[in-house]
C-alpha cells in the first residue's frame, strides 16, 4: 500500500515535470539573431565615425517614394543632410509657395517617386545633374550645383504609371520612361477592362536631354504590348545603344493579379534600340496619338526584342563592362545572366522563340548563360570593381555576394529586414568604388526607437571591401527609399550662394533705395529687399482684390543667410536664398492687417526682421 | 490454454483496489488540461519574423500568437502559394476530439465508481486507440494542408510535409514543432493508466497467493 502511494505520488511529479518540460522545446528566437548579427562592434564603429567637423566621403540620393521628393544622406555616417523637394511642396525651403516651384508642380501636389539616377559621362557619374521619376509620367532634374529642380517634365502623354524610370543612358542622351499600368491611348479613351488584352497599350519613352543644359524634352516614344513595365537600365560599353525595361503580366491578365499575372514561368526584358529609336522618329516614323508622334515596333524593324527572363522580373542590370544584362525573377530563387553576345547574335540570326504583338522573342536558351542561385526573392543587382555582383533578396531578407562570369555566390549577408533596392557606391557606373553598399529595407520591426504605427524604413551599411560583406550601421530612411544612388562626394562642387552678376531676375534689386510698390490697374508689384535684418518695404497697402505680386531678393552673399517670407492667413511662405529672387502671387482677398516676418533664422535680430502688409 | 483464460478471467473479474482508483481519478482530472491547453504548437521564424510566429492546435481550436494576429499572418504568407487557410471549422478534430475527451473521462469515473479490473483495462485500450487516432487525423491534415496546394498559386512550391515534431527548413522560415502541455497531460493519462493496470496485476498477485 505504501509502495502504491508512492507510484501515485511519483507520477504526478513525473506529470508536473512533463507539464515544465513542455512550450520549452522551440527557441526563442530565429538562429541568425541568436548567432549575433554585427561580429566585431569597435572596428565597425570606427568604419562608420565621422568626427563632429569631419565631412563623409560619399552622397547617397534616396528616392523619397510617395514623400515627393529626395533625401540626402553622407555616407558612411548615414547622416540624413538635407532633403530635395520635388514634387511636393515642402515649406521649409518654401517649394511650391513660390510662383516657379509652383508653376512646375502644376495642379499635382504629390508625387511617387523611385529611382534617382544621376547624369552619367562615358558611363560614370558626373555630378551635374539627378533625374527622378514620378508615377504620374513626369521626370524631374535636379541640378546639383544648388541641389534645386529646375525642371519637371510631364505628365508624357501616354505614359501611365511612370515606374521604370529615370534611367539615363551613358553619356545622358535620355532619361527614359515607362507604363506600368498599360491603359487605352490616348489618355481619355474608355475601354473596358474585359478586353485589356487587346486595347490596352503600354508605352517606352526616352526623354531627350540637351547635353550642355540639361533641358528636356521628349525624345520618342515606342508602343508596347499592354504588360506592366517595371523596370530598367541602360546598356553600357558594348551594350550601350539599347536600354532594357522589366516586364510583368506577360499574361496580360486582369483583376487579381497578384495570381493571375504570376501564371507563366517566364515573362519578359524589353531591349530597345534606342539609337534606332532615335533615327526612326527623325525620319518622320510613327502615328499620332495623344499628340505625339508614337513609334510602332512592328513596322520598326529591330526596334524592340523581347528577352525570357525568370516569373515576374523585377530589376535588371546590366553590369559595369556591359558584357551581361541580369534580370532578377523575383517569384524564384534565381537570378539570370544574359551574355550580350550572345544577344547580339540571336538578333542577327534570328533565333526566335515567337512573338508578342509583332516583337520577336529571342531564344532563352540561346541567350542566357547562367541561373545563379543567389536565394529567394531576388530583386536588384548592383556592381562591385572586381567582378563581384550583389543581388537583394527579398523574401530571403539578405544580400547574396556572387561572381560574374564563374556565377558561384560566394557570401550572404542578412538584412533587417525584407530588403527592396540596394546601392552600391557608384554601383551601376562602369567603374563601381566598392566601397560601401546599402540596403534599402521596406521594414524596421523594432530597430530603432517606437513611433507609433507609422514607421521609417530601415538602411543599412554594408562594407564591401573583403571577401566577406560585414554589416558596418543600420540607420533610417524617410518613407519610403526605392533606389538610391551613391556618388564620390568630391565628384559634385555646389555653390553655396547665388553671385550677385549671375542673377538676371527681372524684378531682382540690389538696393534697398529700389524697393517699392507699383501699380498697374489693380495688379500690384512690390519690389522687397531682404537683408538683416530688416525687409524693405517694412510695411505696404494694398486694396482688397488687387492681384499683388511679391518680388523678393535676398541681397547677401554670405553662405547660409537664407531668409524666409511667411504672410500669415494668406497661406504663404516662401524662402529666398542668399543672392536670390523669388517671386509669389496672390490676390488680396481680406481686408485687415497682416504680418509678414522671416520664417528662416537669419541673425541676432531675426525676431525683428517683420512687417505689415494693409489690405484696404 | 484453458488455464491462462481461466486467470486472464479471474483477474479481469477483481474488484479494484484503492490506489488504482484513486489513478483513475487522476487520469480523469488531467484530461481537463489537456482540453483547455494547446496539444500542439509550432513556431516560425524568419528574418522579417525575429519574434517568430505562433501557432497553437488545442483540442477545440486552432489560436495564434499576439492575439491571434499570428494565424492571420500565418495565412497570409500561405496564400502565395497557394496553401489553403488554416481555419478552426475545417478541423472536423475540433468537435470529436473534445467529446470523445468526455466519454473518456466519464468511463474514467465510472471505473472509479464501480472498477473491476476490465474496466480499466478497457478504458487503457480506448484510450490509446483514441490517441494513435488522434495523432493520425492531426499528421494527416498536415499532410493534406502541405499537399493540396493550389496549382495557380503565385510561388509555386513542391508538396511538402511541415514538420509534426522538431525541426525544419521551410523556404526562408525555421519552423519548430513540439506537443503542447495539452499533450503532456494525454500523455499523463496513459502513464497514469498504465500504473494503474500494474499496480491492479500486483494486487490480483497478492489475491492469488492469498
Amino acid at each position: 500500500m505504501k509502495k502504491s502511494r508512492g507510484m501515485i505520488l511519483g507520477s504526478l511529479l513525473g506529470i508536473v515535470a512533463l507539464g515544465l518540460l513542455a512550450g520549452r522545446c522551440a527557441p526563442s528566437g530565429p538562429r541568425a539573431k541568436r548567432a549575433g548579427a554585427v561580429s566585431d562592434m569597435a572596428v565597425a564603429a570606427q568604419k562608420v565615425y565621422v568626427a563632429p567637423g569631419d565631412l563623409d566621403e560619399y552622397y547617397m540620393f534616396a528616392s523619397g517614394g510617395h514623400s515627393g521628393q529626395v533625401y540626402v544622406y553622407g555616407l558612411p555616417s548615414g547622416r540624413h543632410i538635407s532633403t530635395i523637394p520635388v514634387f511636393a511642396p515642402y515649406p521649409a525651403t518654401g517649394y511650391g509657395f513660390d510662383d516657379e516651384s509652383r508653376a512646375m508642380l502644376g495642379d499635382l501636389t504629390w508625387g511617387d517617386v523611385h529611382h534617382p539616377s544621376l547624369s552619367e559621362t562615358k558611363g560614370d557619374y558626373d555630378g551635374r545633374w539627378l533625374f527622378i521619376n514620378d508615377m504620374n509620367g513626369r521626370i524631374a532634374r535636379i541640378d546639383l550645383r544648388d541641389f534645386k529642380v529646375k525642371q519637371i517634365i510631364g505628365p508624357v502623354p501616354n505614359v501611365s504609371g511612370n515606374h521604370a524610370s529615370a534611367f539615363v543612358t551613358p553619356n545622358t542622351e535620355y532619361s527614359v520612361m515607362a507604363s506600368r499600368f498599360s491603359i487605352p491611348i490616348p489618355k481619355g479613351t474608355a475601354v473596358e477592362v474585359s478586353k485589356y488584352a487587346t486595347n490596352y497599350k503600354g508605352v517606352v519613352t526616352g526623354i531627350k536631354i540637351d547635353p550642355q543644359s540639361g533641358q528636356m524634352s521628349i525624345g520618342w516614344q515606342i508602343v508596347m504590348p499592354p504588360f506592366d513595365y517595371d523596370l530598367g537600365d541602360a546598356g553600357k560599353l558594348v551594350s550601350d545603344g539599347f536600354v532594357f525595361f522589366t516586364s510583368y503580366n506577360t499574361e496580360r491578365a486582369t483583376g487579381k493579379l497578384e495570381v493571375t499575372a504570376s501564371q507563366r514561368d517566364r515573362d519578359l526584358i524589353a531591349a530597345v534600340d534606342w539609337r534606332l529609336a532615335e533615327k526612326a522618329f527623325a525620319e518622320g516614323k510613327g502615328k499620332t496619338i495623344g499628340g505625339l508622334r508614337v513609334l510602332d515596333p512592328k513596322e520598326v524593324p529591330g526596334l524592340v526584342y523581347f528577352m525570357p527572363c525568370g516569373k515576374s522580373p523585377h530589376g535588371v542590370d546590366v553590369s559595369p563592362d556591359g558584357k551581361y544584362v541580369i534580370g532578377s525573377g523575383k517569384l524564384q530563387g534565381v537570378t539570370t545572366a544574359f551574355n550580350w553576345e550572345k544577344v547580339q547574335t540571336a538578333m542577327r540570326n534570328k533565333d526566335f522563340q515567337g512573338d508578342e504583338d509583332g516583337i520577336p522573342i529571342l531564344k532563352y536558351e540561346s541567350i542566357k548563360d547562367a541561373e545563379v542561385p543567389v536565394g529567394l526573392g531576388p530583386l536588384h543587382t548592383q556592381f562591385g570593381p572586381d567582378g563581384y555582383a550583389y543581388t537583394s533578396l527579398f523574401v530571403d531578407s539578405a544580400i547574396a555576394k556572387w561572381r560574374l562570369g564563374t556565377w558561384e555566390v560566394v557570401d550572404k549577408v542578412p538584412m533587417s529586414y525584407s530588403i527592396g533596392h540596394l546601392s552600391a557606391a557608384e554601383g551601376d557606373t562602369v567603374s563601381p568604388d566598392g566601397k560601401y553598399l546599402v540596403g534599402l529595407n521596406k521594414l524596421s520591426h523594432g530597430r530603432h526607437l517606437s513611433v507609433g504605427p507609422s514607421q521609417p524604413e530601415s538602411s543599412q551599411l554594408v562594407d564591401i571591401t573583403e571577401e566577406k560583406m560585414k554589416l558596418l550601421l543600420d540607420f533610417f530612411t524617410e518613407p519610403e527609399p526605392h533606389y538610391a544612388q551613391i556618388i564620390k562626394a568630391d565628384k559634385i562642387k555646389p555653390i553655396e550662394v547665388y553671385p550677385k552678376e549671375e542673377n538676371k531676375h527681372p524684378l531682382a534689386i540690389w538696393d534697398v533705395k529700389d524697393a517699392g510698390v507699383t501699380r498697374q490697374g489693380n495688379k500690384v508689384t512690390v519690389k522687397m529687399v531682404a537683408v538683416r535684418s530688416t525687409f524693405t518695404p517694412t510695411d505696404f497697402e494694398v486694396r482688397e482684390g488687387d492681384e499683388v505680386k511679391i518680388a523678393l531678393t535676398n541681397i547677401e552673399q554670405t553662405t547660409d543667410e537664407l531668409h524666409g517670407f511667411g504672410l500669415l492667413d494668406y497661406n504663404i511662405n516662401i524662402v529666398v536664398d542668399p543672392g536670390e529672387t523669388k517671386t509669389v502671387t496672390f490676390k488680396a482677398k481680406r481686408k485687415g492687417v497682416f504680418p509678414y516676418y522671416c520664417t528662416n533664422f537669419c541673425s541676432a535680430l531675426h525676431q525683428e526682421m517683420q512687417g505689415y502688409l494693409v489690405v484696404r | 490454454m484453458r488455464a491462462f483464460f481461466e486467470k486472464t478471467n479471474r483477474f479481469l473479474d477483481l474488484p479494484l483496489d484503492l490506489s488504482p482508483r484513486v489513478l483513475l481519478l487522476l487520469a480523469a482530472l488531467l484530461l481537463i488540461p489537456a482540453l483547455l491547453l494547446p496539444l500542439h504548437d509550432m513556431t516560425m521564424f524568419a528574418p522579417q519574423y525575429p519574434d517568430g510566429l505562433r501557432l497553437h492546435i488545442y483540442a477545440h481550436k486552432l489560436d495564434g500568437g499576439n492575439r491571434g494576429q499570428d494565424i492571420r499572418e500565418i495565412n497570409v504568407l500561405n496564400h502565395y502559394i497557394g496553401m489553403k487557410d488554416l481555419v478552426t471549422e475545417d478541423f472536423t478534430e475540433f468537435q470529436w476530439i473534445p467529446f470523445v475527451l468526455g466519454i473518456l473521462a466519464l468511463l474514467f469515473l465510472r471505473a472509479v465508481v464501480h472498477g473491476k479490473t476490465s474496466h480499466l483495462v478497457d478504458v487503457l485500450v480506448l484510450y490509446i486507440y483514441f490517441g494513435l487516432f488522434a495523432l493520425w487525423s492531426f499528421a494527416y491534415k498536415m499532410y493534406a494542408y502541405g499537399h493540396n496546394l493550389d496549382p495557380k498559386a503565385a510561388v509555386r512550391v513542391d508538396p511538402f510535409m511541415p514538420p509534426l515534431f522538431g525541426y525544419k527548413k521551410l523556404a526562408n522560415f525555421e519552423v519548430y514543432s513540439y506537443p503542447g502541455t495539452g499533450s503532456y497531460a494525454l500523455l499523463g493519462v496513459a502513464v497514469v493508466l498504465a500504473l494503474a493496470v500494474l499496480l491492479a496485476g500486483r494486487g490480483g498477485r497478492r489475491e492469488a497467493a492469498a
